[in-house]
């Protein structure tokens, strides 16, 4: 997982609260086999109206998605973060998340910076004033700064750690190598294998 | 000496590879070493392409083993399977299995079947073990004194990665089973009554240990089933200490310990029960003696009853959650509150799925129905939970005696317990399946599930209303 410690990239206002992973992708993208590539999977319902922000030039390049209350509510799927990812959001803004959401975003490297609901109201008049403004999210300072906007984030440490150091839950287990090689030396001898069969 | 530990604290306990360290009050996860690691065609696709973009190989392929189940055909196993989705996600396990060196057993195999079924049957699932698998029913491997998990795509990665997950730790459940249960009742109605009374979600957070003179009594078979349905009560995990029973399944199977592994083995395995004095977080207590054959009139496992009550009405529920629950699931399985569940007749009768379609189960129900009619009306499934339980079975001539009274005899696999291959109830039918979940639409769009134990589900074939084999003794002699 690539390291995030500061990120500024295009803002993009969502102006709505509650917005349920069934809505950041439809159950039909479920079916696919791969991890990539959902970025036209990505609120594809919204997306087929012609006003919905995305389809506006000047944000359809956004990375840090400035949404309301609740956001990722709903089914637990991991695809979710993935279509947020593919499309190329790097971090989500709102005033509060759904957990499992907020978990899943942890292990995929998706930053979700929890901000007051009256600073969302700002950054959302900032990114409307002039479309294509940039957000800058800063993880070493838990600031967020938008024009005239400066505002603090929440975000719990060990995920910040994380982020920061660019682990995704695997890379850190890995870094753990030396136990689990120390583990499999003392493991019983009559443990079973599945290759090759003993006959 | 050290604090008494239960079963479940002892298998975690020599599973740790890190623990945990605390930090401002918080502790992060144990790192736990995984046994075994079961993977099917579903839950898979995305972690071996998570492997892939980062560069990383399966890291104990020896401990990894594949089947094909889910979305597999039960009839024309030889031909391509029709449904593209599907055909796409088992060939998608092949391309994998083969590309990380995983051994798979496909379709056709007579090793293929149902995840849950295959372990076990292979002598992989052993006592004392750490089992994972991409789906929430692997807690059916508890049955030999296993901590079996079911886990998330994003975990089925990590322990393809590092053969590792991280755990943060569980709280225990002793329930309790004492007595002996009358003819006719089986360990699906232990575990039917079990979640009835503690409810779907009275589970959560927990690692559940069956124990008792009941439990202790029920073969690997019957012990799976009511390990298999734990997680239809929330809980993590369900185990039963391993004793003889489980030592004498074990020995002589394909992977088990030999010589002087299998006396070490024994002798380790022997100190898998719950200390005297180890304490348990909640405990339940269940007469067997008093248990009848359980059916569910419901949308969840947890609304069942006993076969000779009545379909409950939503007032005779105090709790507000509860009433509008029961109003809704009256609503969409069609039925009055007061009816007798003897006089609710079925369409189809299945009899299949990881909990109930094991040798054990195919011979109960075909002793009872062999020389018996089926009910004009109904249709019968067996779909045998795995090909070598099919094999089996037909060198047992049960496959005739199901033949012969009427049934559809079907290849392995998890066939209607889910309905993602063709076999599905159509809109607005009734079903009295021996699988695990009766959820709106589980057995297909607007089916209708009444949970039952093998016997009942024979029974219920004869007589074609839901129906104890008390029933069918009394009024229909073979
Ligand atoms: S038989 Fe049913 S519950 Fe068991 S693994 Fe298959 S789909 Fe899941």
């Amino acid at each position: 997982m690539e390291p995030i410690i500061r990120h500024t990239g295009v803002g993009v206002p969502l102006r709505a609260s509650n917005v349920d992973t069934d809505q950041i992708i439809p159950a039909v993208y479920l079916k696919r086999i791969t991890r990539t590539g959902f970025e036209d999977a990505l609120f594809s319902a919204w997306r087929r109206d012609p006003d919905f922000v995305l389809n506006q030039p000047a944000y359809s390049a956004g990375s840090v998605l400035v949404a309301g209350p609740d956001f990722g509510t709903g089914s637990s799927r991991e695809h979710a973060v993935w279509a947020l990812k593919d499309y190329g959001f790097r971090v989500v803004i709102a005033p509060r998340f759904a957990d499992i959401f907020r978990g899943n975003s942890g292990k995929q490297g998706l930053l979700t910076a929890e901000v007051e609901q009256s600073e969302v109201e700002r950054l959302w008049k900032e990114l409307e004033t002039v479309p294509g403004t940039e957000v800058e999210v800063d993880l070493e300072s838990r600031l967020v700064r938008c024009g005239a906007v400066e505002a603090p984030f929440a975000i719990d440490d060990y995920t910040r750690w994380r982020l920061m150091e660019g682990h995704d839950d695997i890379s850190l287990t890995l870094t753990s190598e030396q136990d689990i090689v120390d583990y499999e030396a003392s493991r019983a001898a009559f443990k079973p294998t599945t290759l090759p069969a003993r006959t | 000496m050290s604090r008494p530990l239960t079963l479940a604290e002892k298998v975690w306990r020599d599973h740790v590879v890190a623990p945990g360290v605390e930090k401002d009050g918080q502790r992060s996860p144990d790192l736990l070493y995984i046994d075994l690691h079961l993977v099917h065609e579903v839950t898979s696709p995305q972690a071996f392409e998570g492997l892939r973009l980062a560069g990383r190989p399966v890291r104990r392929p020896d401990l990894t083993i594949a089947t094909e189940d889910h979305n597999t055909p039960t009839l024309e196993i030889d031909k391509p399977i029709a449904d593209p989705v599907s055909r796409k996600q088992v060939d998608t396990l092949r391309d994998n299995a083969e590309e990380f060196g995983v051994r798979l057993h496909s379709l056709g195999d007579d090793d293929q079947g149902i995840v849950h079924v295959v372990g076990p049957q292979l002598g992989l699932t052993q006592p004392g073990m750490t089992v994972v698998c991409g789906d929430s029913h692997t807690s059916t491997h508890g049955a030999f004194g296993a901590l079996a998990l079911g886990i998330g795509t994003s975990e089925v990665e990590h322990v393809l990665a590092t053969q590792t997950l991280p755990l943060n730790p569980f709280k225990t459940m002793a329930i309790t089973v004492e007595g002996t249960l009358k003819p006719g009742v089986s360990s699906k109605d232990i575990i039917l009554a079990v979640i009835a009374k503690i409810g779907t979600g009275g589970g959560q957070g927990y690692v559940l240990e069956y124990r008792g003179s009941a439990i202790e009594q029920l073969s690997m078979d019957a012990r799976m089933t009511i390990c298999n349905m734990s997680i239809e009560a929330g809980a993590r995990a369900g185990m039963i200490a391993p004793d003889e029973t489980t030592f004498d399944y074990v020995e002589g199977r394909p992977h088990a310990p030999q010589g002087a592994d299998w006396d070490a083995a024994v002798e380790y395995w022997r100190s898998l029960r719950t200390d005297e004095g180890a304490e348990f977080d909640t405990e339940v207590v269940i007469d067997a003696d008093e248990l009848e054959p359980h059916v569910t009139w419901g949308t969840n496992p947890g609304q069942g009853v006993g076969l000779g009550e009545s379909v409950p009405s939503p007032q005779d529920f105090s709790d507000s959650g509860d009433r509008d629950a029961a109003e809704r699931a009256l609503r969409y399985m069609d039925l009055e509150p007061g009816t007798p569940m003897r006089d609710i007749r079925v369409d189809t009768v299945f009899l299949g799925s990881c909990t109930n379609s094991r040798m054990e189960d195919l011979r109960a129900a075909a002793e009872l129905i062999r020389g018996r009619e089926k009910d004009a009306d109904v249709r019968m499934i067996v779909v045998p939970g795995s090909q070598k339980v099919r094999l089996q079975a037909e060198a047992e001539g049960l496959d005739q005696v199901f033949k012969d009274f009427g049934a559809e005899w079907r290849f392995a696999g998890c066939s209607m317990c889910l309905g993602m291959n063709p076999d599905q109830l159509a809109e607005g039918e009734r079903c009295a399946s021996t699988s695990n979940r009766n959820f709106e639409g589980r057995q297909g769009k607007g089916g209708r599930t009444h949970l039952v134990s093998p016997v009942v589900a024979a029974a219920t074939a004869i007589r074609g209303t839901l129906s104890a084999p008390s029933d069918v003794l009394a009024a229909h002699p073979a």
